[in-house]
């Protein structure tokens, strides 16, 4: 058990790491008119943070609509998220707003797509954090 | 301008319809600009007028430097960079994000001569910029960047644009967030950070722009570029650390601001599609600088690393839908 569900924007920064990780991953749809992802199983959520100014919108409204979801919402076990350290105070704030609204762990945080020792953390820090759900949920 | 006298325009111009959009990017990046949007009037840099007559006369010279350098760079990207770009925009929205772009860089150098004349004399501003202008470093980096504003090719204006966006500024954005790491300066550094927020939209877009760009030749031609971006950032590269020894060798920050360097010059190539060049311990920046910037860039968004201790556990969400008001 070791699903991903991610977001990334046409400029496929999340799409890279994710694809770096090689671990199943699901992604959420970028336009209305595709497909809604309905989710079945645990799933660690990858989301990019947005703009990072005065204006809010920090999770992207796709993710916010895929999380409004109930049966999506209750299988969400943490979070992952991008940004970029110019936003100052709001890099990365969307994993902070989703794992505050979901309960969920916070689980890293990286910039734009990711350098090798990211994807290397995260991979190895997904491992730990599957097997420790599987011996909770037991 | 080309030096051959003749001015690039586009060749057609559409009235803009932002009802039909070509690539929906345009739209997300020109509503964060719009949003962004400040003037350096709103930031009281007169509260710092005590804190700088507290700094030594080469810090002093240091720091009025390091402005005159980025004021060079913001004019350069406001009335030859940005407005470069819009001959070989692809769209009709890509041009009218250029046109903020080079308005907002335009306000960004207006914003350091805000600071001169809150902070220093007239005299001093003045010998500042005789300095910048006989730098040989950083004319040097201005005349890379311009030459390749001026030449024939667009895509390889879009990566000197990035890189003058997410790479060539930061030799200069250490000196105010180094000195509001030291509780100093602390009103120019929040005019500061508002323009470090801008330039990560500004080389995320061009950058951006340039992958799109990438999808439209051919293999061998996608080849050539890769090299080319390495090769100019390697260049850049050597010409920015002669040009930090030149700032910082009497304050000794210089190896500090090298991995400053380093860690940007990554950022840069991640905003182009490339992956980082430079590894970790080249560019563990100074926690200091780095909180700085970002006070939420530190190791507890490592949850991996921790030992688990402190290990929550998703409940059953009960959120309801309207709670989503972010």
């Amino acid at each position: 058990m070791s699903a991903l569900v991610y977001f990334s924007s046409a400029s496929n920064n999340t799409h890279r790491f994710v694809e770096k990780l090689g671990l199943p991953a699901q992604r959420i749809p970028l336009r209305p008119a595709e497909p809604f992802l309905h989710v079945t199983e645990p799933y660690v959520l990858v989301v990019p943070t947005y703009g990072g100014g005065n204006e809010g919108g920090a999770v992207p409204r796709q993710v916010v609509r895929f999380l409004n979801d109930a049966a999506n919402r209750a299988l969400i076990r943490g979070v992952v998220a991008a940004g970029n350290t110019n936003f100052g105070e709001a890099y990365c704030i969307a994993g902070d707003i989703v794992a505050a609204k979901c309960r969920v762990p916070y689980l890293y945080g990286f910039e734009l797509m990711g350098t090798n020792e990211d994807v290397q953390r995260v991979r190895e820090g997904l491992e730990r954090f599957w097997q420790r759900q599987s011996l909770i949920s037991a | 301008m080309s030096p051959t006298g003749k001015l690039k325009l586009v060749d057609r111009v559409s009235a803009i319809n932002w009802n039909r959009l070509h690539d929906e990017k345009d739209l997300e990046v020109w509503d964060r600009l719009v949003g962004n949007f400040w003037l350096p009037e709103k930031v009281p840099v007169s509260n710092d007028i005590q804190s700088w007559a507290t700094l030594t006369e080469a810090e002093k010279t240091m720091t009025t430097r390091v402005f005159t350098g980025l004021t060079l760079l913001d004019t350069i990207q406001g009335t030859v960079g940005a407005v470069s770009l819009i001959p070989d925009a692809l769209t009709p929205h890509e041009e009218a994000v250029y046109t903020n772009i080079a308005f907002m860089e335009s306000v960004h150098a207006k914003s350091y001569s805000s600071i001169f004349s809150t902070l220093i004399s007239t005299k001093e501003i003045d010998e500042a910029f005789r300095w910048s202008e006989e730098n040989p470093n950083l004319q040097r980096k201005a005349e890379i960047v311009l030459n390749y504003y001026r030449g024939d090719e667009p895509l390889k204006r879009k990566v000197a644009s990035t890189m003058l966006e997410s790479f060539l500024f930061y030799s200069g954005f250490y000196a105010p967030m180094y000195w509001a790491s030291r509780a100093k300066l602390t009103n120019t550094a929040d005019l500061i950070r508002l323009i470090i927020r801008d330039e990560a939209v500004h080389g995320y877009y061009i950058g951006y722009k340039f992958q799109k760009g990438l999808e439209l030749i051919s293999p061998a031609e996608r080849a050539e570029l890769k090299d080319y971006t390495f090769e100019l950032l390697f260049e850049l590269y050597d010409n920015e650390v002669e040009y930090t020894q030149d700032l910082y060798d009497e304050l000794g920050l210089t190896e500090d601001v090298k991995k400053f360097l380093r860690y940007n010059a990554n950022k840069a190539l991640m905003n182009l599609g490339y992956e980082a060049l430079f590894p970790r311990d080249e560019t563990d920046v100074n926690p200091a600088i780095l909180s700085a910037l970002s006070p939420n860039a530190d190791e507890n968004h490592d949850f991996f690393s921790g030992s688990g201790s402190s290990y929550v556990i998703g409940k059953a969400v009960n959120t309801e839908d309207e709670d989503w008001e972010f």
